[in-house]
């Protein structure tokens, strides 16, 4: 294999999992260690600068960082990323202090956001710093989209969202609620020099079976009747409901009915239990209010009796998997199941829907009615026209949608300076040593043995009487420290000078993981069947060394379960081996805080 | 100190025949200076317990002082172990095999530890045939102390305190001449050759030694040292590869007819020599003199298994004494009584 080329950031980057994995790359052990520390206004900044929305996040993140925390490849269960992040939110001190300059006199240059959702709010929060005139259009009458609309109060406190929406409406962007925006071409006409769609994946998907019509009257669209209830238009549900569906918007609908009057409320679903789309934790929250989940039921006919429904019947099936993997779902021959219900909650999928964009712009749209959006640059085929969040690629959640605001953020200035959106800039990285003295680093290096923690919960007989009482308590200080602990710090690399090592093994015998081996150069295939342990983990890499001065051998590390402990580097008697923590911001339109030391 | 291991290990560690991971041959973290060769060789000796599904409890770890004589600490945590006085450990290895013929000794030292204060003990035990395994981590230096010259320093050899003027002592030609029956010399940064060689000693019934020069990187790492990590690699020589075959497994390696010679070893283990010179051969003494002679003429560092004889009676066969280990003798066997007294008595007469 060729040597590693540790100076581009990306091999670095990848190391760190969990930022890697997620979309707007925050630095995840830098903002534990900050936590560990008691710094929680930094701790809220770092997480503020890459993901917009640390309280509404902590609470409510879909977590693509938590199944790719290396704890979870050495330990039982991975760090609770996700509400390590609220500990900062619940805990930080004044932040606005940390937050950029909004300069008075603007750059000239006026853009309009489409929906007031994250991916607008985060475009917004970048260009705002940079002198942009910036126009917010949404139908709502407060800002915050889906987050708002969609996720009950009971997981996301109004106040925690007002509070982070305000940070950026505060920067002085010209908001403009109850406005629906019906035509883009009238938008178009107007004199902005760019022009941001974040308008979501706004319809959910129907259920056309026999009783449809006929039950129309207690039968809702999940994603509305959850906005209705977030609006306060609904209070109450039948004591009977069935939710259809096995993805978040269904955990949310079934335990938003638990506190709206439904008694006896269970969840429905086509596929096995274990491949519904919800998150693990929703589904056992949902359990733990008194909500079956009933797998393998394919709904099949709304029942109506004297013009009202009465209930739902269901087909049973069992998942059937071919050689290649693909289910299908077979009937088992069992007669129709049938389920009593007075409301029945719809909530099997979203769906785009743009009937206010003309289709004469110059706008493509492809086969599905999707809009044509460039991956990398989120500019769609009108070169003024930028998409992000879930309306430009179909449904994904909010972390995603904040990646996509920051892309286009990035898009949308350099094509506003006139300069080519794909030119864009760099990844501010650094890379600094932790030693301090001997044995003395500067992160705390030592593992703990700590398996991970529980948040704590309200009791469920008060959570279930007051849909706006937050059921997650969060962790305390001192769980919140100790969960902090069980960071490895993957971000603080082992950095390899080839040309001190004198090749004694003290870092390969000291290894407790066995990561590090001294061999003969080969083929990747190769290599990773002959280390000190399989490297059979193909999404991780090895570094390789030069060739070594004394024997010309190779040093081979396989970054797979390394625990960055350091001991490596504490044994190394030629200082070869050094622990350095490496920062990795994701390219920005702005520097939006000096919180990171880059 | 204030670092400690953790408790995590590589998820798809393989387990021996045991059911044990490597991590139940571990020992405590060592206190040596990072870098040491001595780590080297605990991490060997780890290495080859664990591939010979050694039970831990069956294998006893003898010492005496020095850096070496520390490292017990650092392998084998869950064997038998004794920490004795300076130079002295033969004798203790002696008692205790004496005591219980059916434990594996491992007896640790170093170059100050045998070739000096020791010196006494470590012949004795080696024309007695002592059956047991010793290992000498040999850097040239009392480490311990801040790096004098020890008697194994290479005359010429130039470490933190100057140069050396007096001959050195070769323990493996030492070995050779009192009559052991296993002698091998390594190098700590050669795992290859280490393993496999540690793994032959300890199925050698006999006195087995092996000379591991072991760098201290602290005191004798310098250039002008013969025994620096660089040194050493730039003058080893390897006098034939050794293939350790468990008494398991089938011998399948093929080499070129007259390079290899094949051996059983006492516990049914074979070894495999392959021999790189044409005119040496492990068996034959007097090659082995010749060889070892050649190699200082042209200051080349000799290596791997320099002499065995195997099937050799050790200080059990030679002196007579019962196959059952003492600890398992009842009182009846211990005390026979008034009658035997005796009857021994009137032989005496």
């Amino acid at each position: 294999m060729q040597p590693t080329d540790i100076s581009n950031p990306e091999y670095f980057h990848k190391v760190v999992d969990c930022q890697y994995a997620c979309p707007a790359h925050t630095p995840v052990p830098e903002y534990i260690r900050l936590i560990a520390a008691g710094r929680y206004t930094e701790a809220y900044m770092v997480n503020w600068e890459s993901n917009v929305f640390p309280g509404v996040l902590g609470r409510t993140c879909d977590r693509p960082c938590e199944p790719a925390c290396r704890r979870g490849r050495v330990d039982e269960e991975p760090v609770a990323i996700c509400r390590l992040k609220r500990v900062a939110a619940d805990n930080k001190g004044d932040v606005r202090a940390w937050m950029p300059e909004i300069p008075q006199v603007k750059n000239g240059k006026k853009i309009a956001l489409v929906g007031g959702g994250p991916a607008s709010l985060t475009v917004a929060r970048d260009l705002a710093p940079l002198g942009y005139e910036i126009h917010l259009f949404d139908e709502q009458i407060a800002g915050g989209g889906m987050m708002r609309s969609q996720i009950p109060s009971f997981r996301l406190p109004d106040a925690v969202l007002d509070e982070e929406v305000n940070y950026i409406l505060d920067m002085g962007i010209h908001a403009h609620f109850k406005t629906y925006v019906s035509s883009l071409r009238e938008l178009l006409d107007k004199d902005y020099d760019a022009i941001f769609v974040g308008t979501g994946a706004p319809r959910g998907r129907d259920l056309d079976i026999p009783g449809r019509e006929a039950g129309k009257a207690n039968i809702h669209i999940g994603i509305e009747w959850l906005a209705s209830v977030a609006f306060e238009h609904t209070h109450a549900i039948g004591k009977k409901v069935i939710v259809l569906g096995g993805g978040n918007t269904a955990m949310d609908c079934c335990r938003t009915s638990r506190r709206l009057g439904g008694e006896s409320v269970k969840v429905v679903v086509r596929s096995p239990f274990a491949e519904m789309k919800a998150s693990p934790w929703e589904k056992e929250d949902a359990m733990h209010e008194d909500i079956p989940i009933l797998d393998n039921h394919v709904p099949k006919e709304f029942v109506v009796e004297g013009g009202r429904l009465i209930g739902m019947r269901f087909e049973k099936v069992i998942a059937v998997y071919d050689e290649s993997g693909k289910r299908s779902l077979v009937p088992t021959g069992d007669p129709l199941e049938f389920i009593e219900a007075d409301d029945v909650l719809i909530a099997i999928g979203q769906e785009n829907s743009f009937p206010w964009i003309e289709r004469d712009l110059g706008l493509e749209f492809d086969k599905w009615g999707m809009p044509v959006v460039s991956r990398a640059t989120f500019q769609s085929t009108n070169a003024k026209v930028f998409f992000g969040g879930d309306a430009a690629f179909g449904p994904q959640n909010v972390i995603t949608a904040v990646a996509h605001g920051h892309h286009a953020a990035v898009s949308i200035d350099l094509y506003c300076e006139g300069k080519d959106v794909h030119d864009r800039p760099s990844p501010r990285t650094n890379l600094v040593s932790q030693k301090m003295g001997i044995h003395e680093w500067i992160y705390d290096s030592q593992v703990v043995n700590d398996d991970r923690y529980k948040v704590p919960q309200a009791e469920k007989q008060v959570t279930l009487k007051d849909r706006k009482l937050e059921v997650e308590l969060g962790f305390d200080f001192k769980t919140g420290f100790k969960e902090a602990q069980r960071c490895l710090n993957c971000d603080v690399q082992t950095v390899f000078h080839t040309s001190r090592c004198i090749e004694c093994d003290a870092c390969a015998d000291i290894c407790p993981t066995d990561c590090i081996t001294f061999t003969e150069n080969g083929e990747e295939d190769d290599l990773r069947t002959r280390l000190n342990a399989p490297a059979n983990n193909l999404e991780q890499s090895l570094y390789v060394s030069d060739s070594l001065p004394q024997t010309r051998r190779v040093m081979i590390k396989d970054e797979d379960v390394c625990l960055h402990c350091g001991l490596c580097a504490e044994r190394c008697p030629t200082a070869a081996w050094d622990m350095q923590k490496f920062l990795y911001s994701m390219s920005k339109s702005s520097q939006v805080c000096g919180v990171l030391q880059l | 100190m204030t670092y400690v291991k953790p408790a995590f290990r590589h998820p798809a560690l393989s387990q021996n025949d045991l059911g044990f991971t490597k991590k139940d041959y571990e020992g405590a973290l060592s206190t040596l200076c990072g870098g040491c060769g001595h780590d080297s060789i605990s991490g060997a000796i780890t290495e080859a317990c664990f591939e010979m599904s050694i039970a831990p409890h069956r294998l006893a770890k003898l010492s005496g002082i020095g850096c070496s004589s520390k490292t017990p600490t650092y392998f084998l945590g869950n064997s038998h172990g004794f920490n004795s006085v300076h130079g002295r450990m033969p004798s203790v290895a002696t008692g205790a095999s004496l005591a219980n013929r059916d434990l594996i000794y491992l007896g640790v030292s170093g170059d100050g530890d045998s070739a000096s204060i020791g010196m006494g003990q470590f012949v004795h035990a080696i024309r007695r045939h002592l059956n047991v395994v010793y290992i000498v981590m040999n850097n040239g230096c009392y480490g311990l102390t801040k790096g004098q010259d020890s008697a194994t320093a290479d005359i010429g050899s130039i470490s933190k305190n100057g140069m050396n003027h007096f001959q050195a002592i070769d323990l493996a030609a030492m070995a050779l001449e009192l009559g052991a029956t296993f002698v091998a010399r390594s190098f700590s940064g050669d795992k290859t050759q280490l393993v496999p060689l540690i793994k032959a000693a300890i199925s050698h019934h006999g006195f087995a030694l092996i000379d591991v020069i072991s760098p201290c990187v602290t005191f004798n790492n310098n250039t002008g040292s013969t025994k620096a990590y660089d040194y050493v690699r730039e003058h080893i020589t390897t006098a034939e590869v050794v293939d350790y075959v468990p008494p398991s497994e089938e011998i399948t390696m093929g080499y070129a007819e007259g390079s290899s010679a094949e051996l059983t070893l006492h516990d049914g283990s074979h070894l495999s020599l392959h021999k790189l010179a044409p005119d040496f051969d492990p068996r034959d003494k007097l090659s082995v003199v010749q060889r070892i002679y050649e190699a200082r003429a042209k200051k080349e560092i000799l290596t791997g298994l320099l002499y065995i004889e195997p099937g050799t009676p050790d200080l059990h066969d030679l002196v007579g004494t019962i196959s059952t280990p003492l600890n398992q003798l009842g009182t009846a066997d211990l005390c026979p009584g008034n009658d035997v007294l005796s009857e021994i008595n009137r032989g005496l007469r």
